[in-house]
């Protein structure tokens, strides 16, 4: 009998897949249903934004940025901003860091709910993108409230805040609070018990301690491989460190952990966002005093000549930042999210680099999916939570 | 910090954390020193980028930030590159952490700046046929260039059939 000759086959997944989270290519080379080797291919979103960062002034750049990750627009931004304001020595009142605290919270929810949805859907439990998008909606009311804009608020500025929180923000952020745990229970009933979802994910794409972090993994992925490392807590910023939360991690590094881990950070990020809002009071400091860079109230600028030509001159020339380089690290819904930010002294920045974890995470995708099967890449994609704009910026 | 090989310190440089600045002959030498000594211990890459800083000399500086968990520090490395050495005289550090390997290609892909030993620097942002370095400070910011298409691939139905009996041949054997 002749001997049966296999060969390897080479499949072309993307870049317009639907569970590829956005436009991101994978080449599978496959025996059988195993992959052999995976070749991602990345750039289709590529907008140069760090290059067209050059030529803006220093407060133009902010909503430049938040259309990076569209999803967690204000990570984005927020570690611009820390940057820019630490070259400048500025330091912020207390109101305007819990309000910033809050801000990120409840947007890292809502980065969550489109993980949590998109992930679950590609498994197959396609009515959880319809739960997690309806409380992913009040998030974006609540961004509208703020700033009138409920993708890209743009809400943080260098200096502060873009202008003081509006009526009824608290009513809206505590109608939240109060309602979206039970909702998490909700999404946990459906998934974590389900065995469906349970066989899809637990032992698949498993990733050491070790390996996640000498892949640059820092963030969930990691934590889910049991790394306690969470930026909150290692390095913290706007007043993290006076905060009562906890770090979930989970030990087995496979798409559950992580899953469990998303989950856990969502009941904590509520926890947190329930502090801040008890801290900020409904009027006070929305920005630094700093004249330099933020603009004098309006009342000033119709009856004092310098408040008049303090104005103009920010809005016509911007300000400068002294020269050297700054990186901020924060801690993003997808991990590290950090900016490093050059000045020459001008008013314009000389670079703008943002530390993508989803570029890392994709960099790492043929190391986790390795030896695995194919309908397994759909459950590992989801677990990294890559979206594609954070990764081609 | 003294036990570093092949670094010099350039102290009051930054605001945020230390900064060294290393020569491409000693990078990976120094990286990893940096990732094993137990008492600096930076086991996470946290980015490698670059700056170009023209018309200054040297032109280029490529910058890694690495981060230690173990010991909760960070460290900037930085590594001066002149307009004559863009072409393979930094090092790649993949052997020290397997994280540099795309964000090496980023920095070739967007400022030329060849790692010796790479390996795989192709295109990674940019499309494959591209030409030039965008990021670089003399590369025009608005510039009108062709898409690049294709043609349909078009195939007679004579050639159709022939190719199929030729897989089928392959197949076969």
């Amino acid at each position: 009998m002749a001997e049966l000759r296999t060969e390897t086959m080479t499949v072309n997944m993307g870049p317009q897949h639907p569970s590829t989270h956005g436009v991101l290519r994978l080449v599978l080379e496959l025996d059988g249903e195993t992959i052999k080797s995976c070749m991602p291919t990345i750039g289709y979103l590529h907008t140069g934004i760090e290059k067209t960062a050059e030529q803006k002034k220093w407060q133009q750049v902010v909503p430049l940025v938040e259309r990076m990750d569209y999803l967690a627009a204000q990570s984005n931004s927020l570690a611009y901003v820390l940057g820019v304001e630490k070259l400048l020595g500025l330091e912020m009142p207390q109101r305007v860091k819990d309000i910033r605290v809050l801000i990120a919270e409840l947007q890292r929810i809502a980065s969550h709910l489109v993980w949590i949805g998109t992930h679950a859907m590609e498994i197959g439990a396609v009515s959880m993108l319809f739960y997690a998008i309806r409380e992913r909606e009040l998030l974006l009311n609540i961004n509208e409230l703020v700033a009138g804009f409920r993708f890209f608020p743009s809400y943080f500025r260098v200096g502060g805040l873009r202008e003081d929180l509006p009526r009824g923000f608290h009513e809206a952020v505590n109608a939240f609070l109060d309602r979206f745990p039970a909702k998490i229970d909700e999404f946990e009933d459906l998934l974590t018990k389900n065995d469906m979802f349970t066989r899809r994910t637990q032992g698949v794409g498993v990733l050491t301690q070790d390996e996640a972090l000498a892949w640059g993994l820092v963030g969930p992925i990691a934590r889910g491989s049991g790394s306690d490392y969470d930026v909150r807590r290692y390095f913290p910023y706007c007043g993290y460190e006076t905060y009562d939360f906890k770090v979930p991690t989970a030990t087995e590094g496979d798409v559950f952990a992580r899953y469990r881990v998303r989950v856990e950070e969502m009941r904590q990020s509520v926890n947190i966002s329930r502090q801040a809002i008890t801290r900020i009071p409904p009027s006070g400091a929305w920005a630094c005093d700093d004249p330099r860079v933020v603009p004098p109230p309006k009342d000033k600028v119709y009856t004092e000549m310098e408040a008049l030509i303090q104005h103009f001159l920010i809005y016509s020339q911007g300000f400068t930042v002294p020269a050297g380089d700054v990186y901020v690290p924060i801690e993003g819904p997808r991990g590290e999210h950090g900016c490093y930010v050059v000045s020459d002294g001008t008013n314009r920045p000389w670079r703008v680099k943002m530390r993508p974890p989803s570029f890392m995470a994709i960099q790492a995708l043929p190391k986790i999916i390795q030896n695995g099967m194919i309908a397994d890449v759909i459950a590992v994609i989801g677990s990294t939570d890559v979206v594609m704009g954070d990764c081609d910026r | 910090m003294a036990a570093i090989p092949g670094a010099s310190y350039d102290a009051g440089a930054s605001v945020d954390f230390a900064t060294i600045y290393v020569l491409p002959a000693s990078l990976v030498e120094t990286c990893r020193a940096l990732r094993d000594i137990p008492s600096l211990r930076f086991n996470v890459l946290i980015e490698v980028t670059a700056a170009d800083y023209l018309p200054r000399e040297p032109r280029f500086e490529v910058v890694y930030h690495l981060l230690s968990v173990p010991n909760r520090q960070r460290l900037r490395v930085k590594v001066r590159v002149a307009s004559k050495d863009i072409d393979g005289v930094v090092p790649t550090v993949q052997s020290v952490w397997p994280a540099a390997g795309w964000p090496e290609r980023e920095v070739w892909d967007m400022f030329g700046i060849v790692f010796a030993g790479h390996g795989d620097l192709r295109r990674l942002l940019m499309p494959e046929d591209w030409e030039g370095h965008p990021a670089r400070k003399d590369y025009p910011v608005q510039i009108r260039k062709a898409a690049q298409t294709y043609e349909p691939l078009e195939v007679s139905e004579d050639e159709f059939r022939a190719n199929i009996e030729r897989d089928r041949l392959k197949r076969a054997h």
